[in-house]
C-alpha cells in the first residue's frame, strides 16, 4: 500500500476529507448531513492517513488520545442537553441565541453543540478501533 | 431560519409548556450523571490514578438520586418527563414508576459495592484499559434502561450496557477472555437484534414506540399478530436474562474477566433482561401473557433445575456462581409464569435479592481466591481458621443465595411457592424447591471444602500475604451483606414497595396518567 | 411492493442465519452484518413503503408538506445502523485478535474459557 503515489497524495486527501467533514457537519443542521456522517468522513481520513504513514504519525498528528476525544464529544452532548434545566425546559430542548458576528446574525443552538458532539465522539472511537486494527497489521 | 418572532405557531399543540419540577429533573439525572462522569474519565485517561476519586463519589451521588427518586415515586405515582419538550408519543419519554426506581436504586448500590471493591482489585494496566469509565457508562445504560418510557430507546440502553460491558470483559486482553468474550458479544448481539426485529414489528402494528401509548392500545386493538410479537419479545429478553435453552453464553464467558467486572455482570446484566420481560410481556401485553404463561413456566422448571445440576457438577467457584445466576433467573421466571400479583412481587423481590446477593458472591468467591491461591473446589480450603470473621460472613451469603432464613432469599422464595400453588401448578413449586435444594447442597460443598478443611500443604505459602491489603473489598462484602441481612430481618418495607410494583405492572393506569395527563392518547 | 421486500428480507434473513450458524468465526461475523441489514430493511419496510418526498422542512417553510414520507422509521434505521456498525467495527477486533491469540478461527476449537476435560468437583472431604 506504500507507493509514492500514495504517500504523496495522502496528506492533501487527508487535509480535504477533514474540511469536508467539517462541511458535513454544520450542513447537517438544516439539510442531509450531520455529526455522525462528518464523524465518519473525518475517522476514515485518519485511517487513509495512518495507512500512508503508520499508525504513530496519526498519533502525533491528533495530539489527543481518540477516546479522550471520544470523551470530550460525550461530554459536549450530555452538557448541550443539561443546558435547558437552566431556561426552564425538559431535557435536550433546543435552544437558541442569535449572536451579531461581523454584521451577520448567526443563529446558534445548542442543537449544534450536541452535534459536535456526537462527532467528536465518532471520530474518536473510529479512529481509536481503525487504528487498533492498523496497528495490528504493523506487527 | 429568521428570529424567533417570525414564529406564529401554536406552540402548547407539540410542545410540553409547563416548565418541569425537580421532581422531573431525577428522572433523567441517573442516566445523564452517569454518562458524564464516564466522558470525564475518558478525558483523563493519564492520570489513572484519580479515577476512583471521581468514580466514587458520582455513584454515591447515584444511590442518592435513585434514593430520591424513589421516595418520590412511591409516594406521589410515576413520574414522566419528555425529551426536547415534544408531546407525548412523539417526544422520547422517561418514565418512572415504583418498579424502575426500585431496580435502579438496588443496582446503584451493586455498582457503589463492585465500584469500591474495583480500588484494589483492579490495577494500574486495567484503568488504563479503561476500567472506570466502562463502569460508569454500564451504570449509565442500567439505569437509562430501568427509568426509560420508550421501547426503542429502551433498545438503545440496552446497546450502551451491552457495548460497555465488552469493554469490560476484555479487559487485560488475556486468551481465556478473548473467548469467552467472543461468545458473549456474538450471541448477545443476536439477542438485541431479536429486540430489534420486535421493535421493527411493534412500530409496525401499533405506529407508536412509546410505552404507555402501546399499553393503551394493546388493550383495544383485534386482530394483530400480538401473539407472535410476544413470543419474539420473550424470546429477546430470555436470551438476554440467560434462560434455558438460550443461556449457554453466560456460563461461557462470566468467568473470564477480573472478578470485580464478573460481581457487576452477575448482578446487574440479567437482571435487565426479567426487567424488561417485566415491564413489556407483562405491563403492554397482559392477554398474551396469560397465553404464553405455560411456556414460561415449562422454561422457568427447566432453568432452575438444570441450573442447581450445573452449580453441583463444577469445581471452578466463578463458574458455580454462573450457575447461580442462572438459577436466580428462573426463580424469577417462575414468578412471571404465576401471572400473580403475589407470584410477580416475589419476581420482583428476588430481582432486588439477587442483584445484591450475585454481586457479594462473586466479590467473595474472589476473596477466597486471594486467600487460598486458587479458584477450585479441590485446591483450596483452611479459611475458617485463617479467617473466621470472613467465613462468617460468606456462610450468611450462601445461605441468603440457598434462599434459606433468616435472609434475604427466603420472603420472595416463599412468595413464589405460594404463587404457584395457588394456581394449582405443583410442579412449578417443586421446581422452585428442589432448585434451592440442589443450591444448599452446591454451596454447603464450597463451605465444607473451602473453608472447614484444612488447607493442603501446597497452599501454605500463599497464606501469609494478601490478608490485610483488601480492606475496601472487605468494605465492600460488607455492605452487601448488612443489606442482604436486614432486607431479611425486616422485609416489610422491600415487600409492600415490591407488591406497589407488581400493582403498577399488573393495573398500568397511573403510569399511563403520568405520561397523557389528559386521559388518552393525542 | 411490500410483498417483494418482506421476501428480500426473509432471504437476507436465512442468509444471515445460515452463516451464523457457522463454525468459521469471520463467517459468524459476516452473518452479523448480514441480520443487521435485513433488520434494517424490515424497519424500513414497516414504516410503510411510499414515494413520496423526504421529510426535510424547506427553507421558508414552518411545517412539513402533507406528502411526506414518515421520518420515524428512517430515524431509527440510523440509530440502528450507527449502533451495529460500531459493534460490527468492535467484533472485527475482537475476531482478529482472538484469531491472533487463540491461532484459529474454529469457534469448536475455542476451548480455552471452557476446557473439555474439566475436573469434577471432590467428591469426599
Amino acid at each position: 500500500m506504500n507507493t509514492l503515489i500514495f504517500r504523496t497524495v495522502a496528506p492533501f486527501l487527508t487535509a480535504l476529507m477533514i474540511v469536508f467533514s467539517i462541511f458535513v457537519l454544520l450542513r447537517g443542521h438544516n439539510e442531509p448531513g450531520g455529526g455522525f456522517i462528518g464523524g465518519l468522513i473525518a475517522a476514515s481520513a485518519f485511517a487513509i492517513y495512518g495507512i500512508a504513514y503508520g499508525v504513530a504519525a496519526v498519533r502525533r498528528a491528533l495530539w489527543f488520545h481518540p477516546l479522550s476525544i471520544a470523551g470530550a464529544g460525550l461530554m459536549l452532548s450530555v452538557v448541550s442537553g443539561l443546558i435547558s434545566a437552566f431556561a426552564g425546559v425538559p431535557f435536550m430542548t433546543g435552544l437558541w441565541i442569535y449572536p451579531k458576528l461581523f454584521g451577520v446574525e448567526v443563529p446558534l443552538a445548542t442543537v449544534i453543540s450536541f452535534d459536535i458532539g456526537v462527532y467528536l465522539v465518532v471520530v474518536g472511537s473510529i479512529t481509536s478501533i481503525a487504528l487498533a486494527l492498523e496497528e495490528k497489521d504493523d506487527a | 431560519m429568521a428570529s424567533p418572532s417570525s414564529l406564529s405557531v401554536d406552540l402548547s399543540q407539540a410542545f410540553v409548556m409547563a416548565p418541569p419540577g425537580l421532581g422531573e429533573w431525577l428522572v433523567i439525572l441517573p442516566p445523564a450523571l452517569m454518562i458524564t462522569a464516564g466522558a470525564l474519565l475518558m478525558m483523563m485517561r493519564h492520570r489513572v490514578d484519580r479515577h476512583g476519586f471521581i468514580a466514587i463519589p458520582a455513584l454515591v451521588a447515584l444511590v442518592l438520586i435513585d434514593a430520591a427518586l424513589l421516595w418520590k415515586v412511591s409516594t406521589g405515582g410515576p413520574v414522566t418527563m419528555m425529551m426536547g419538550r415534544w408531546l407525548p408519543p412523539f417526544g422520547i419519554a422517561f418514565t418512572v414508576d415504583v418498579l424502575g426506581a426500585l431496580m435502579a436504586l438496588v443496582s446503584a448500590l451493586a455498582g457503589l459495592a463492585a465500584g469500591i471493591a474495583a480500588l484494589t482489585d483492579i490495577s494500574d494496566s486495567g484503568r488504563r484499559y479503561g476500567f472506570f469509565p466502562f463502569l460508569m457508562l454500564l451504570m449509565a445504560g442500567v439505569s437509562g434502561a430501568f427509568l426509560t418510557g420508550d421501547i426503542f430507546n429502551l433498545y438503545v440502553w440496552f446497546e450502551v450496557l451491552l457495548i460497555s460491558s465488552f469493554g469490560l470483559l476484555i479487559l487485560g486482553s488475556e486468551k481465556q477472555q478473548i473467548d469467552g468474550a467472543l461468545k458473549y458479544a456474538v450471541l448477545n448481539l443476536i439477542g438485541t437484534t431479536l429486540f430489534l426485529i420486535s421493535v421493527g414489528y411493534l412500530y409496525a402494528i401499533f405506529g407508536t414506540l412509546n410505552m404507555a401509548d402501546i399499553a393503551l392500545k394493546a388493550r383495544e386493538i383485534n386482530g394483530a399478530p400480538l401473539m407472535t410479537l410476544s413470543a419474539l419479545f420473550i424470546l429477546a429478553f430470555a436470551m438476554k436474562a440467560a434462560a434455558f435453552p438460550v443461556n449457554f453464553w453466560l456460563p461461557a464467558s462470566y468467568h473470564t474477566p477480573r472478578i470485580t467486572v464478573s460481581a457487576l455482570f452477575g448482578g446487574l446484566l440479567t437482571k435487565i433482561g426479567i426487567y424488561a420481560l417485566l415491564r413489556v410481556i407483562v405491563m403492554l401485553f397482559p392477554v398474551q401473557r396469560e397465553e404464553l404463561s405455560l411456556v414460561l413456566a415449562i422454561v422457568a422448571v427447566l432453568t432452575m433445575v438444570l441450573s442447581g445440576l450445573g452449580m453441583l457438577a463444577q469445581n471452578d467457584l466463578r463458574r458455580m456462581a454462573g450457575f447461580a445466576v442462572i438459577l436466580g433467573i428462573g426463580n424469577m421466571l417462575a414468578g412471571i409464569a404465576t401471572d400473580t400479583m403475589v407470584g410477580l412481587s416475589g419476581a420482583v423481590l428476588y430481582a432486588l435479592h439477587s442483584i445484591l446477593a450475585m454481586t457479594a458472591l462473586y466479590l467473595v468467591i474472589g476473596r477466597v481466591k486471594a486467600l487460598t491461591g486458587s479458584w477450585t473446589l479441590s485446591a483450596g480450603g483452611g479459611i475458617y481458621s485463617m479467617a473466621p470473621g470472613f467465613a462468617f460472613v460468606s456462610l450468611a451469603l450462601f445461605l441468603a443465595v440457598a434462599g434459606l432464613p433468616p435472609f434475604s432469599g427466603l420472603w420472595p422464595k416463599i412468595m413464589l411457592v405460594k404463587a404457584s400453588v395457588d394456581i394449582g401448578a405443583w410442579w412449578l413449586a417443586a421446581g422452585i424447591l428442589i432448585s434451592g435444594f440442589l443450591a444448599t447442597i452446591a454451596l454447603g460443598r464450597t463451605f465444607l471444602l473451602a473453608y472447614w478443611r484444612p488447607a493442603p500443604e501446597s497452599a501454605a505459602s500463599v497464606i501469609a500475604g494478601p490478608l490485610k491489603q483488601d480492606r475496601l473489598a472487605a468494605v465492600a462484602i460488607l455492605g452487601l451483606a448488612a443489606l442482604i441481612v436486614l432486607f431479611g430481618l425486616f422485609p416489610e418495607a422491600p415487600l409492600s414497595l415490591s407488591q406497589q410494583a407488581a400493582t403498577g405492572l399488573l393495573d398500568p393506569q397511573s403510569y399511563v396518567r403520568s405520561v397523557f395527563p389528559q386521559g388518552g392518547a393525542q | 411492493m411490500e410483498t417483494l421486500f418482506a421476501i428480500l428480507v426473509g432471504i437476507l434473513f436465512s442468509a444471515a442465519i445460515y452463516l451464523l450458524l457457522s463454525k468459521q468465526s469471520v463467517r459468524v461475523l459476516l452473518g452479523i452484518a448480514l441480520l443487521g441489514s435485513a433488520v434494517n430493511l424490515l424497519l424500513f419496510t414497516s414504516g410503510r413503503l411510499t414515494r413520496e418526498i423526504p421529510p426535510i422542512i424547506a427553507a421558508g417553510l414552518d411545517a412539513l408538506p402533507n406528502n411526506t414520507a414518515n421520518p420515524l422509521p428512517q430515524a431509527l434505521i440510523l440509530t440502528a445502523i450507527v449502533i451495529s456498525f460500531s459493534f460490527f467495527a468492535f467484533l472485527l477486533v475482537l475476531t482478529y485478535r482472538a484469531f491472533q491469540e487463540l491461532g484459529t478461527d474454529n469457534t469448536d476449537e475455542m476451548r480455552l474459557a471452557e476446557p473439555k476435560n474439566e475436573p469434577m468437583p471432590p467428591t469426599g472431604y
